[in-house]
């Protein structure tokens, strides 16, 4: 796949010696029985595929607000509006929550924000992948660059979250403190597993419609299983919450490095990363390795 | 001679009719895949076919090798797996050097944006960097022809301008290979001369190619090799016109009868004929049965037959027919004024012809027996196969019987 790539663009190479050409075999060989070619393979598609994910992101990007009233808007709406619901309804005593170290409304719109930035990540590859159908089955391109749109639309949208979010630390008048330079990294962590988990469910995604339905009901509920609206329960079991979702160290850690400066457990924040990372890594495997035979079911 | 670009051995890839099937198939086959093991991938599972099989060839520089055959044969799927889009189930390809697919034109555009934005996208994924896109994009634009309407959304475009603009884009990206499906169709008579012209110059640096196309004219002429595909397999592989041929004799056979049914018309029991055909040859000058002609050879053809009862005022009829099923010329010994004043037992007629007119191809006999109403006793549609190879030259549809005389 990458060979088509690396040659000059122009002039071929039909006066060059046929064995200097790139060679590609095509059989039913799996593929993760030569794991290094594999891997070196993915790198060289990742660089070849900069160009193409990035004018893909563009063309989203244009095509959508193009065709759209609101724009970006879409991008902060969701999370503010799920912050302004919890906000009201602690106000009213509605909600009896454990008391939060930073005043709830910036507790609660901080975390909707940085929870949706995950969502965003999560969704963002099988909404690229599906959205990519017809050229998936029809050109042959480096796949990663499915994965690189993905990620900078998500990316993008955070961005602009961002900046609701300084608004609202400075609205209320949060002091800014230089741990906010290291939110950045543990947000990072948070896309990371977010895509991760969303592109090993792609393959799978692509060939059956339950997986997207599915989402959908998972993430609701995997809302109230995060500290995202309320502070992490620290008695057993409900403090399970906090130690087996990979998100919440995540989600907290992004939340007091923005608001309080420090973490409170930089372990579990380490560990979460690592598996995130990890999580990514297998999942572009897989997603590479499952690709064709989905792609294959897709146009048979 | 020349390493292949393209090596195909014993190919095969099996799909599923079934969509539930086919998914559950690809769910199974995902995991076999994502744990490394090996697939059994060369035994039909239930509901399987194969949609090709045991398809080996190869392609050369300067080569260019034409893919006919009915709908659902087997084409595309090929094409799609030598672009190493899907995977085959069998066997092996090997594709050296950048292959591009004239298939999917104007793959990833977006009908919002303008024609401008979407030729830079469809770059990208063709593999076309922007600085390259930049250099060349007037003549990508001239030669699409839709220069008017290149800042306008392609949602505007015409489906033969936004196919043209796409297949603009694909043909400048200067491939080692190149695959065409059926995409020399589209477009204007004016872009369809720029794409020969585009072919011709791609040609002369040698990439070879492969075209799929149902146009028998743009496979005779773009052409040197070509590969029959019937029902997933290779049925011929040869030069055009007998591949265009058989392709054509196959495909007006009526879909219920096979290759070895003689082609008996008429709906009544053979017993009550009160005559029948029971042999066609064709002959050659010398009177021996001949397997293959030339164009402009003398060609007999001899009909026995045999009757029940004597037959008066009988008469014979031959037809040729072209593979496409067009009756190219015919006869009958009525017309001719020949009179038959009776038929009995066993015997034979001949129809002669002093040179044959045919160009390379071929023909399918066709011989009638009739009573003297015109009505027919007995019909042989398939009577015979005449292959014609080539002759001496000729140019355009038919050889004719000619002298020059320079004075």
């Amino acid at each position: 796949m990458n060979s088509r790539r690396l040659a000059a663009a122009d002039g071929g190479a039909a006066g060059q010696d046929v064995s200097q050409l790139s060679l590609a075999v095509y059989s039913s060989e799996p593929t993760l029985r030569t794991p290094a070619g594999l891997l070196e393979r993915m790198g060289l598609d990742l660089l070849d595929a900069r160009e193409l994910g990035w004018r893909l992101f563009v063309r989203d990007l244009s095509a959508q607000y193009r065709q759209s009233l609101l724009g970006v808007s879409w991008a902060l709406l969701p999370p503010i509006l799920i912050g302004l619901v919890f906000i009201v309804l602690h106000s009213r005593n509605v909600l009896r929550l454990a008391p939060t170290a930073i005043p709830y409304p910036v507790f609660a719109l901080v975390g909707s924000l940085y929870w949706q930035i995950f969502v965003d990540a999560l969704n963002a590859p099988l909404k690229a992948v599906s959205g990519a159908r017809s050229i998936l089955t029809r050109v042959q391109f480096p796949r990663e660059a499915l994965i690189l749109s993905a990620l900078y639309s998500v990316l993008f949208a955070a961005l602009l979250k961002g900046l609701v979010l300084v608004s609202v630390l400075v609205f209320f008048g949060m002091p800014l403190q230089p741990g906010l330079l290291l939110a950045p990294l543990a947000i990072a962590a948070l896309i990371v597993l977010g895509l991760g988990i969303g592109l090993a469910l792609t393959p799978l995604g692509l060939l059956y419609t339950d997986v997207s339905s599915a989402l959908v009901v998972v993430v609701q509920i995997w809302f109230f299983a995060t500290p995202v609206v309320y502070p992490a329960p620290e008695s057993w079991p409900l403090s399970l919450v906090a130690t087996l979702n990979p998100v919440s160290p995540l989600l907290t850690a992004a939340r007091d490095l923005t608001t309080l400066g420090g973490i409170s457990s930089p372990l579990s924040l380490i560990v979460a990363s690592g598996l995130a990372c990890a999580a990514l890594l297998a999942a572009w495997i897989f997603y590479r390795v499952a690709l064709p035979i989905t792609i294959e079911r897709l146009s048979a | 001679m020349s390493e292949p670009l393209i090596r195909a051995n014993e190919v095969g890839k099996k799909f599923c009719r079934d969509l539930k099937r086919s998914l559950r198939y690809g769910l199974t086959d995902l995991v076999s895949e994502a744990i490394g093991a090996r697939r059994q991938s060369s035994a039909l599972r239930p509901g399987e076919f194969w949609a090709l099989q045991d398809i080996c060839f190869e392609l050369r520089r300067g080569e260019s090798l034409g893919l006919i055959g009915p709908n659902g044969a087997g084409k595309t799927t090929l094409l799609r797996m030598l672009n190493g889009l899907i995977r085959p189930d069998t066997g092996r390809i090997e594709v050296r050097g950048r292959m591009q697919a004239l298939i999917a034109l104007g793959a990833g555009f977006n009908p919002i944006l303008t024609g401008r934005e979407n030729v830079y996208i469809n770059g990208a994924v063709l593999g076309i960097p922007k600085r390259e896109i930049d250099r060349r994009f007037d003549e990508i634009v001239d030669f699409s022809g839709v220069e008017e309407f290149i800042d306008a959304p392609v949602q505007s475009y015409s489906s033969g301008m936004a196919v043209r603009l796409g297949f603009a884009v694909a043909i400048h990206m200067d491939p080692d290979i190149l695959l065409v499906d059926e995409v020399l169709a589209v477009g204007d008579l004016s872009f369809r001369a720029r794409c020969s012209r585009k072919l011709g110059e791609l040609k002369e640096r040698g990439v070879p190619w492969i075209l799929v196309s149902h146009d028998m004219g743009t496979i005779r002429n773009q052409t040197n090799r070509v590969m029959v595909l019937e029902h997933g397999r290779c049925s011929y592989i040869g030069p055009p016109d007998e591949a265009i041929s058989l392709y054509r004799v196959a495909a007006s056979r009526p879909a219920h009868s096979s290759a070895a049914d003689s082609g008996r018309n008429g709906d009544d029991p053979i017993e009550t004929r009160e005559a029948r055909i029971t042999d066609v040859r064709l002959l050659n000058g010398c009177g021996e049965e001949c397997a293959a002609f030339r164009t402009g050879d003398p060609l007999r053809v001899e009909v026995r037959f045999e009757t029940d009862a004597a037959i008066e005022s009988a008469a014979f009829g031959i037809a040729f027919y072209s593979g496409d099923g067009d009756c190219l010329t015919g006869a009958n010994t009525a017309i001719d004024g020949l009179e038959i004043e009776k038929l009995a037992g066993t015997g034979s007629a001949w129809f002669e012809i002093g040179h044959i007119p045919f160009l390379p191809g071929i023909y399918r006999v066709r011989i009638d027996l009739h009573d003297r109403h015109m009505g027919v006793i007995d019909s042989r549609v398939d009577a015979a196969i005449l292959r014609v190879e080539g002759g001496r030259f000729v140019a355009g549809l038919f050889s004719t019987e000619h002298r020059w005389r320079v004075e």
